[in-house]
């Protein structure tokens, strides 16, 4: 009895930890997702409420999804510049199965993801094995993926009407749309992977300093071609879901939607540079863009100035976190001689 | 008046840390004058303040004449004060006249590449440089590239050059080129600051040193007047008896046999073997195949025939992971470039070899981690606050001692250390040798890669001497290993088996 209190005694403890170490961790970049939201609750009365909130969620989903794996790609120092292409593709491609083929609806879902995942193996395996830039690789399948949506779209959209099918993305659990859920998923799934695998531990170590991990006995080309895989995997994914909620394939979706998703990895304080990063930060960069598209809705902010808002803030936040992050480097140092 | 540069009780504190405590520095015009200390003596920062990277805090300094005071780095180079980094600063798609001549490009109103390698050419001849001036910077020996810089400084009219650890990666025979030149830039009027930690480098090209340590001037006099021990003293603080261990005897058991490896244009019939609990020293000059001998064992590089056997067996490692799991592990020449992961702790660099060992699928177990961590810091006596503290803010002697316990974390029976001892200071080199010691007690068969002769000396048990990528001796004898004669071998090349 008592063993077993200590025991839990100690899981709390080190949750509790875990927790206070994640908000001490992304501190700058919270504190400004905060201001946002308490600046956007004042101007509007319809911002802060719980049907808002968790729209706000199932509106990121999909920048979430791709946004996890460019986390990946840009740990070890690459880019996915594919992932919109992939992500309309993917869409495209189930409902030209299901309206044209008239494929079952899990086979519909599972081969669009799989052709998605040799895509991205496809993209790592020429980065790793031809040291082409993966700026290049990415940029020539991301024209390469959106031409073929449309080849198969014929460049309108096609139309789904797959009760099944649009079940995925429209669903509710409770007040929880599928989405969220899938997203909550992911994220569980990539945390571990980044921080519970040596998979992870080899991601740091080849962002960190290529040739050291290369010294230390491990192998590159793996880590590489398997998070590329894994950046298309989860673009495929959420190609079905934005398709079943769109209720077409439509071959011009995505488009620019892997700059969001660089966008969210950066605002969560990963470098470019490559070794710096993590799964959470990730997450609440994506959420806040989700926040600052929809604030900037509320407000009825004309569109075109949306994107000049947007942009400023991104390039704000980045740089308060930057500038924080250079004061801390200098105090590590000087505690150090 | 005889004030040329005269550094007066200057300080510079960071946030903490107080980097220069109070410290003077006097060079004489056509002096070249040699600043040794230890690392984190404060070195470095004393050259970013004569550079004009760093303000000085308080204190004075004269140049010339002038006192100069919160100089930038374009004011300080047009007073003529250029400092050669260790990390050299050349563009490496450029030619090396238009290198020689960056920034200073001479114009009247458009440039003119002929009359900027018109004035190159001056430049080198003065200096009685040969260099290849049309040559892209990128495909020049690092040597050479040390001698373009050396030519940028003299041509911008330079009357200090500052040049840090220059002889860090040259060969004996290029580092008595850059002597010539320094002596040369010495008879055409400029004065050098030499910074080194080699004490045998300050006592052959300076005329004067000056010792720094924990941010404070402790000695500044004319070389001729200090003896060694005396400049290991004013470094370390204290004086160091047992500089070298060798306490372990070498077991009868061949481990690895190295049999007429070779590869085209690299190395040609290296043959020596190995015995459990053995130091074997590999000598020889930059470019003799010492480190590409050694990158084939690790599996990082294949060769065209020959063979490599481990206790008996033929192995041939297509990668480093293959040949660490047979036992066979590298500490690297190059530490930042191919051994520490920056941006982790010290930790995270320990274990990142042995993760087997505690992480199964997505389970962590934490204790088992800590204990491979805890021990090997132990052991090693690798001073951090915690497994957290990233690797890059540690001593240089720290770091390699974390990427010594990284592969002894995977208990390795063949440990090759190339260079263990490189931008390493006194204190912690001498721990170093202990540590090579007690492994080698511990059965460990260990190849000591090294440039340093007293050290191969003094630790070795025997001594394979590489000249032009093949084993042109083979020293068995402890009792005759002499520099004079390993020198002879390495310049000479004539092959000898005792």
């Amino acid at each position: 009895m008592n063993d077993n209190m200590t025991y839990k005694n100690l899981l709390i403890n080190k949750v509790i930890r875990s927790i206070v170490n994640y908000f001490k961790r992304n501190i700058g970049i919270l504190s400004g997702l905060i201001f946002i939201m308490i600046l956007v609750s004042f101007l509007s009365e319809n911002f802060l409420t719980a049907s808002n909130l968790l729209n706000i969620l199932r509106q990121i989903s999909t920048n979430v999804f791709l946004a996890f794996g460019m986390s990946f790609v840009i740990l070890i120092c690459g880019i996915d510049l594919s992932v919109g292409s992939v992500l309309a593709f993917s869409g495209v491609l189930a409902a030209y199965m299901i309206g044209v083929w008239n494929w079952p609806v899990w086979l519909a879902v599972l081969a669009p993801i799989i052709i998605c995942t040799l895509v991205g193996i496809f993209n790592g395996v020429i980065v790793t094995f031809t040291g082409i830039a993966a700026f290049v690789v990415t940029l020539s399948t991301q024209t390469i993926f959106r031409g073929f949506a449309m080849l198969i779209a014929n460049g309108a959209p096609i139309r789904i009407i797959n009760q099944a099918y649009i079940t995925i993305g429209t669903s509710y659990l409770g007040p929880i749309a599928y989405p969220i859920i899938y997203t909550a998923f992911a994220m569980l799934v990539c945390y571990l992977l980044l921080n519970k695998t040596r998979f992870g531990r080899h991601i740091y170590a080849l962002g960190g300093n290529r040739t050291a991990a290369l010294f230390a006995g491990i192998s590159a080309t793996r880590v590489e071609v398997f998070v590329y895989a894994l950046s298309s995997f989860l673009a495929g994914f959420a190609g079905i879901v934005l398709s079943s909620r769109m209720t077409a394939g439509v071959p011009a979706s995505g488009e620019g939607y892997e700059l969001d998703a660089i966008a969210a990895v950066v605002l969560g304080g990963a470098s470019f540079t490559g070794g710096v990063g993590t799964i959470g930060g990730t997450l609440i960069g994506a959420i806040i863009i989700g926040v600052l598209n929809n604030g900037l809705n509320m407000l009825n902010v004309a569109a075109f100035w949306q994107y000049v808002a947007k942009g400023v803030v991104i390039l704000l936040a980045v740089l308060t976190d930057v500038l924080r992050k250079k004061r801390k480097e200098r105090s590590s140092i000087i505690k150090m001689k | 008046m005889n004030s040329f540069l005269d550094v007066k009780g200057v300080s510079k504190t960071f946030p903490g840390v107080k980097a220069l405590d109070n410290v003077n520095l006097h060079i004489n015009k056509r002096e070249i004058h040699g600043l040794i200390g230890e690392n984190g003596a404060g070195k470095s920062t004393i050259i970013k303040i004569l550079a004009g990277v760093y303000k000085p805090d308080s204190g004075s300094i004269s140049f010339l004449g002038n006192e100069i005071h919160n100089d930038t780095i374009s004011h300080s180079l047009s007073r003529g004060i250029s400092v050669i980094y260790q990390e050299l600063c050349l563009v490496p798609y450029m030619k090396v006249y238009e290198n020689i001549m960056l920034g200073f490009e001479p114009s009247k109103g458009l440039y003119s590449g002929a009359e900027s390698r018109k004035r190159a050419a001056q430049v080198i001849e003065k200096l009685g440089l040969e260099l290849p001036l049309d040559a892209e910077v990128r495909k020049l020996d690092i040597a050479v590239q040390q001698m373009v810089e050396i030519a940028k400084a003299f041509s911008r009219d330079s009357k200090l050059i500052i040049m840090d650890e220059p002889t860090s990666s040259l060969s004996l025979n290029e580092i008595e080129k850059l002597y010539k030149i320094i002596r040369n830039l010495k008879n055409e009027g400029v004065s050098i600051l030499f910074v080194s930690h080699k004490l045998e480098e300050i006592s052959e090209i300076c005329d004067r040193c000056t010792i720094f340590r924990d941010g404070k001037t402790i000695i500044s006099k004319e070389v001729g007047d200090l003896t060694r021990d005396q400049m290991v003293f004013a470094m370390v603080g204290r004086t160091i008896n047992n500089y070298y261990t060798s306490t372990h005897t070498p077991k009868d058991k061949t481990l690895l046999e190295v049999k007429n490896l070779s590869k085209a244009g690299v190395i040609n019939d290296v043959s020596f073997k190995l015995n459990e609990g053995e130091v074997l020293g590999m000598t020889g000059l930059i470019g003799a195949g010492r480190s590409e001998t050694a990158r084939m064992l690790f599996g990082l590089d294949t060769f065209d025939s020959g063979e490599i056997l481990l206790e008996g067996k033929t192995v041939s490692f297509r990668n480093p992971h293959e040949a660490m799991q047979a036992g066979v592990v590298m500490v690297p020449e190059n530490r930042k470039e191919q051994g520490l992961i920056p941006q982790m702790g010290v930790g995270y660099n320990m274990t990142i070899a042995v993760l087997k060992k505690f992480i199964k699928f997505i389970r962590v177990k934490s204790k088992i981690e800590n204990d491979i961590i805890d021990k090997y810091m132990k052991s090693l006596g690798i001073k951090a606050y915690s497994p957290l503290q990233l690797v890059s803010n540690l001593s240089g002697g720290n770091q390699q001692k974390a990427i010594f316990g990284r592969w002894l974390a995977t208990s390795p029976k063949v440990l090759i250390l190339d260079e263990p001892t490189r931008g390493v200071d006194v204190g912690a080199k001498t721990e170093i040798y202990g540590i090579i010691d007690e492994l080698a007690k511990s059965g460990v068969a260990i190849l000591l890669i090294s440039s340093e002769l007293p050290e191969v000396i003094n630790t070795s048990d025997r001594i394979v001497v590489m000249s032009k990528g093949a084993v042109v001796a083979t020293l068995n004898d402890k009792d005759k290993f002499s520099q004079e004669t390993i020198i002879k071998y390495c310049i000479e090349g004539a092959v000898v088996h005792e």
